[in-house]
């Protein structure tokens, strides 16, 4: 690990934000890894009539315990959210995977290239921009049949461009440096240099975009849930459990805030570490590259 | 300002061009054989070539994508599957309470954004500022959709069950109540805003948030610009300081801010009019969804675009009008 990289750590560790958001994600991991280990207490719901809807910190007839509460089936909520935590952190963090693969591929590609391969890219980043990202997802999701794998792709494909263009301007500035002229002096093939001594520089901003892009990847997923194009039930998702809390929203309102209240601490915590991890890369750069910090 | 507008407008020409060329591309990845959907499985190949010719199926690519173009252009959209009824007639219906809505927000985002921002910078480091910019993280990050829910739990539930006064119990869904058309005019654009007023908080305190950090920062760092203490060394006040002389300057970036902002807004929209039951495009597009009803979804998506490739061109000539600097580059 290089000098302003370990610097670069150390300011994250000293950062409140970054704190408050690795204990909040933390426990949403957690939570998603321990849902199978506990039994689900749904199998034999028994007098449903009964069960249902018992506010939070509340008891069923047979004197079970729910922290958060039942759903209208009389399932423990606490279950459900650890459930639908292992959808939304699952489709979040592969479809911002995608996204920022996609993305730091074709920016490398277009910002050492240049010329026409530059401009198409570019070009094609610029339109892609203007397409609203919601509707285009309904569109997607309207040529295929809703359900995980497509929510993924769906999201993923929707949000490289702002990953794209960091890595391109970086790849550009970076490809006239002298330790580049260096390699390419020693005889190092385009795809060596690009690969190993351009873009490990150039992954600093790739980390902070992609931990944004987690974010609006659990927004969105949830949200397609929500509108009942995404994952769908009874497979438990943040969103589709938002929507089944909605009709419910006058008798028992913590069946939707609940799952609300999780996609909005989670996303809240991803761009949190967004903003400590720019602090943090920006802090780097100013020490060790001597470059100006990125203006916001 | 006409060449300028010129060399905006071909910038915004091969942008809409691919954005349809991109939306053309999602509709040749679709599984599924429209022949053989509309022939059904036992339909023999020579049938099938036959219907393939006529609705220039063999053709090349390119070529169907410019038939398809040609159609685009000249306003043929298709027919809604669902509705059977042209796709231009669904969507003239639903642009107006789509504009209405997100134009609404889009202002009442920027006067309440910029007057958050300004107080922040004018107490900057106090714990005002503090406490606004937990609050505006909090909103940005916040999805549309929780937002929505949480203010049709607090007014339109909470306050008709504890009987607060009517004017703070809102209605919930649609853009105007059933008995609208009975109502006397004045009554009816109370009932017009009393409607709007919790599908537009929605998308104005999310918008509001992002203009808010947006204004604070653009302005603290005029603030440190050697002419903003040159007018405060001649002992002008600090109100007058911060708004004669650092808002207007932070107000050049912020009318390309809202050509920024449109996508964001359209897709915030979408979730909005999807609970609200607003009458807008977006409200359109997840029905159609739902319906399989393609046609209609393409298009939303593409007026959209186009929403935002004219915002954006509209927005460009704003600050051109406003910024004597941006003139010499045209």
């Amino acid at each position: 690990m290089s000098a302003g990289a370990s610097r670069a750590m150390r300011s994250l560790a000293a950062d409140p934000r970054a704190a408050v958001a690795m204990v909040v994600l933390g426990l949403a991991a957690v939570a998603a890894l321990a849902a199978p280990l506990l039994a689900p207490d749904g199998t034999e719901l028994g007098d449903v009539v009964a069960r249902r809807f018992v506010s939070p910190l509340g008891r069923t007839p047979d004197g079970a315990f729910h922290l958060l509460g039942t759903d209208r089936f009389g399932r423990d909520l606490t279950l459900r959210l650890m459930d639908g935590a292992r959808v939304s952190l699952a489709v979040g963090a592969m479809a911002a995977m995608v996204a920022a693969v996609l993305g730091a591929v074709l920016g490398a590609l277009a910002g050492f290239a240049g010329g026409w391969v530059d401009r198409g890219i570019s070009a094609v980043v610029d339109a892609a921009l203007a397409v609203p990202r919601v509707p285009f997802l309904l569109l997607l999701v309207a040529l295929f049949e809703p359900g995980v794998g497509i929510t993924v792709l769906a999201i993923g494909l929707t949000g490289w461009m702002t990953i794209a263009r960091l890595v391109r301007a970086d790849v550009m500035t970076l490809r006239r440096r002298e330790f580049v002229e260096a390699a390419r002096a020693l005889g190092a093939t385009p795809g060596r240099i690009l690969v190993r001594h351009v873009l490990p520089h150039a992954l600093a901003p790739v980390l902070v975009a992609t931990a944004l892009a987690v974010g609006q990847a659990i927004t969105l997923e949830a949200g397609l849930s929500f509108l009942g194009l995404g994952v769908q039930p009874p497979t438990a998702s943040w969103g589709n459990m938002i929507a089944a809390g909605r009709d419910a929203l006058v008798v028992a309102p913590w069946v939707a805030l609940a799952p609300a209240l999780a996609v909005a601490l989670v996303v809240l915590a991803c761009s949190l570490l967004a903003d400590a991890l720019e602090s943090a890369v920006a802090g780097e750069r100013t020490s060790s590259a001597g470059q100006e910090a990125p203006q916001r | 300002m006409l060449l300028t507008a010129l060399r905006r407008l071909a910038i915004a020409v091969p942008t809409v061009l691919l954005v349809l060329a991109l939306t053309f591309t999602a509709l040749q990845l679709a599984p599924g054989d429209p022949v053989r959907l509309f022939l059904g499985p036992g339909a023999d190949a020579a049938a099938a070539g036959e219907l393939r010719r006529q609705l220039g199926l063999d053709q090349p690519l390119p070529v169907q994508f410019a038939h398809w173009l040609g159609a685009f252009l000249t306003g043929d959209w298709g027919t809604s599957i669902a509705q059977q009824r042209p796709v231009t007639a669904v969507l003239r219906e639903a642009l107006g309470p789509t504009i209405a809505l997100t134009g609404l927000s889009l202002l009442l985002s920027y006067i309440g954004g910029a007057a958050i921002g300004l107080v922040q910078a004018a107490r900057s480091r106090s714990r005002t500022d503090v406490l606004l910019t937990a609050l505006t993280s909090v909103l940005q990050a916040l999805p549309s959709y929780v937002l929505a829910l949480a203010l049709v739990l607090l007014f339109a539930y909470w306050t008709a069950l504890l009987g607060l006064p009517e004017p703070l119990r809102l209605p919930a869904i649609g853009a105007e109540g059933i008995s609208a058309d009975l109502l006397d005019p004045w009554s009816r654009v109370v009932d017009r805003i009393r409607h709007a007023a919790l599908p537009v908080t929605t998308l104005a305190l999310i918008g509001a948030a992002g203009t808010a950090r947006y204004v604070r920062a653009v302005t603290a760092d005029i603030a440190r610009q050697p002419f903003v203490r040159a007018a405060r060394s001649r002992g002008l006040g600090e109100r007058s300081v911060l708004v004669r002389h650092a808002l207007r300057i932070a107000l050049l970036p912020l009318v390309t801010l809202a050509g920024l902002q449109l996508p964001a807004l359209f897709s915030g929209v979408v979730f909005v009019e999807a609970i609200f039951a607003w009458p807008g495009m977006g409200r359109v597009a997840v029905g159609a969804v739902l319906a399989r009803d393609i046609p209609v979804v393409l298009a939303v998506t593409a007026v959209f675009a186009m929403l935002v490739v004219l915002g954006n061109l509209l927005a460009d000539m704003a600050a051109w009008l406003l910024d004597p600097r941006t003139r010499g580059r045209a």
